[in-house]
């Protein structure tokens, strides 16, 4: 039948709102060289597959980068008027916005529209002259500042991977990457609505640099032989 | 025509004239100067006599906007207090939205905007203050900054404002010696020095406060001027005596 018609109504056929699923993973954290940003790449509507290739980092600055969990719309509307806002700031005031300073414009321009249906779980990402920062900010106003967070129907499965993974004091970089590379192939393993590619970043001093994007089907394929 | 001279719109010869009269009220108000050294801003203005009855410490014109900005004013009293109360809610509403305290320059262009604002609105007329605004900013840099009614500023090393400014401006050119601005006590001296030029009646007319990095604000007291004072009387004859010997 019509899919809008399965994701806006009740059992009994009444009308109710369009449900976002937030099948994702997207993870990021923090470490001796910066941050580690890891998400998968698939959209679902309900239990058909919409697309393998969503690209959930959001490009916010050179050195500012966001993830998208929730409503597509949302997450890249929203992150690309922060990314407005942010030029401004540095216009204005000749220096570089903060992460904090960038992570509470998000929380206070979604924070107007609270209880108005905005579905949006993000992670801000970057490097400023504290060093590196990582903002959790959500649609229901939260904003929280911390070393490691992992957004999505996946999150379980990457929290279990990187918490173990970070118990090593000081990886390198390759130790970070692979470990948020290995934390979302674990979660599109188990999770069904996670899957398509790896997308990693990895922020510095100097700014962000994508680093890979690998297929999980492939990863499989790589882990499954180590195993071996 | 003569609606030109009582609201803010342009003259045939491309004047504000109401922002003009304004900056005329600063000229009248009481003198002002500010120093900016390397690990010390200090402010300094003339107090006015007061009134045998009157209480001394209510009439502050030397204002903290913040842990780490001060400004001092000349012209309007009652036009600066709006000034001082927008910048210290600005100041904290900073602190709330970017979590970090404002810099001297971004306190400076916010006051600076509103008295632009004041001369391009219809119905009101411009703020009759000129006001040395000087801190610290988050990295440790001291600024000092002037604005006057036309929302423009600029940053200096040493400026005065007010009644018998020019002559204190000159004083400070031709005494500021960037090396003195490592001392703190040079620092603060060059202002008092400043002030004692045009001020009647030495050290009890005048009202000073100084900030060092990472400190607060502080207002010293009467004593503590006049122990400048006399070591500036000091030097004076010192300098007198060696003018002579030569």
């Amino acid at each position: 039948g019509n899919p809008l018609k399965t994701a806006c109504s009740d059992g009994d056929g009444s009308e109710r709102k369009i449900q976002f699923l937030h099948g994702t993973t997207t993870l990021a954290f923090k470490f001796q060289h910066g941050v580690i940003v890891a998400v998968d790449s698939r959209a679902t509507a309900g239990a058909y597959i919409a697309s393998q290739t969503v690209k959930k980092v959001i490009e916010i600055n050179p050195y500012l980068l966001g993830t998208m969990a929730g409503g597509a719309a949302d997450c890249s509307f929203w992150e690309r008027l922060l990314a407005r806002q942010c030029r401004v700031y540095e216009l204005r005031n000749k220096e570089r916005i903060s992460v904090a300073a960038a992570s509470k414009l998000l929380a206070n321009m979604v924070y107007q529209y609270k209880g108005m249906g905005l579905s949006m779980g993000t992670m801000v990402c970057g490097w400023d002259k504290t060093g590196p920062g990582l903002y959790y900010v959500d649609s229901e106003g939260n904003r929280v500042c911390g070393d490691l967070f992992a957004v999505g129907s996946g999150s379980m499965y990457a929290y279990g991977i990187v918490d173990s993974g970070l118990k090593q004091k000081d990886l390198t970089v390759e130790e970070a990457c692979d470990l948020g590379c290995r934390a979302i192939y674990q979660a599109t393993y188990r999770d069904a609505y996670s899957g398509g590619q790896v997308n990693l970043y990895h922020v510095h001093s100097e700014g962000w640099n994508r680093v890979s994007q690998s297929d999980v089907l492939l990863l499989h394929q790589q882990y499954q032989a180590e195993k071996a | 025509m003569s609606y030109d001279r009582a609201i803010t719109v342009f003259s045939p010869d491309g004047h504000l004239f109401q922002v003009e009269y304004a900056q005329e009220a600063v000229k009248k108000g009481s003198t002002a100067v500010g120093v900016r050294g390397k690990n010390v801003v200090v402010l300094g203005v003339e107090k006015k006599t007061v009134a045998k009855l009157q209480d001394d410490r209510t009439v502050r014109k030397i204002c903290a906007l913040d842990d780490n900005v001060f400004m001092a004013f000349a012209g309007l009293t009652a036009d600066a207090r709006i000034v001082v109360n927008r910048a210290r809610v600005e100041c904290q509403s900073h602190r709330l939205t970017v979590e970090d305290p404002v810099t001297v320059e971004y306190i400076t262009r916010f006051i600076s905007s509103i008295k632009q604002r004041y001369t391009q609105s219809s119905g009101r007329r411009p703020f009759g203050i000129s006001s040395l605004i000087v801190g610290f900013d988050f990295d440790g840099t001291p600024h000092l900054y002037q604005t006057d009614p036309s929302g423009t500023y600029h940053a200096w090393k040493a400026n005065a404002i007010g009644r018998s400014a020019k002559t204190v401006r000159e004083f400070l050119e031709k005494n500021y010696k960037e090396e003195h601005m490592e001392s703190d006590t040079d620092t603060i001296k060059l202002a008092i020095r400043a002030l004692l030029e045009v001020v009647q009646s030495g050290g009890k007319n005048i009202e000073l406060a100084i900030m060092k990095r990472d400190e607060s604000m502080k207002i010293l007291v009467q004593e503590e001027i006049e122990e400048y004072v006399t070591a500036i009387e000091k030097e004076k004859e010192e300098a007198e005596k060696q003018k002579k010997k030569t």
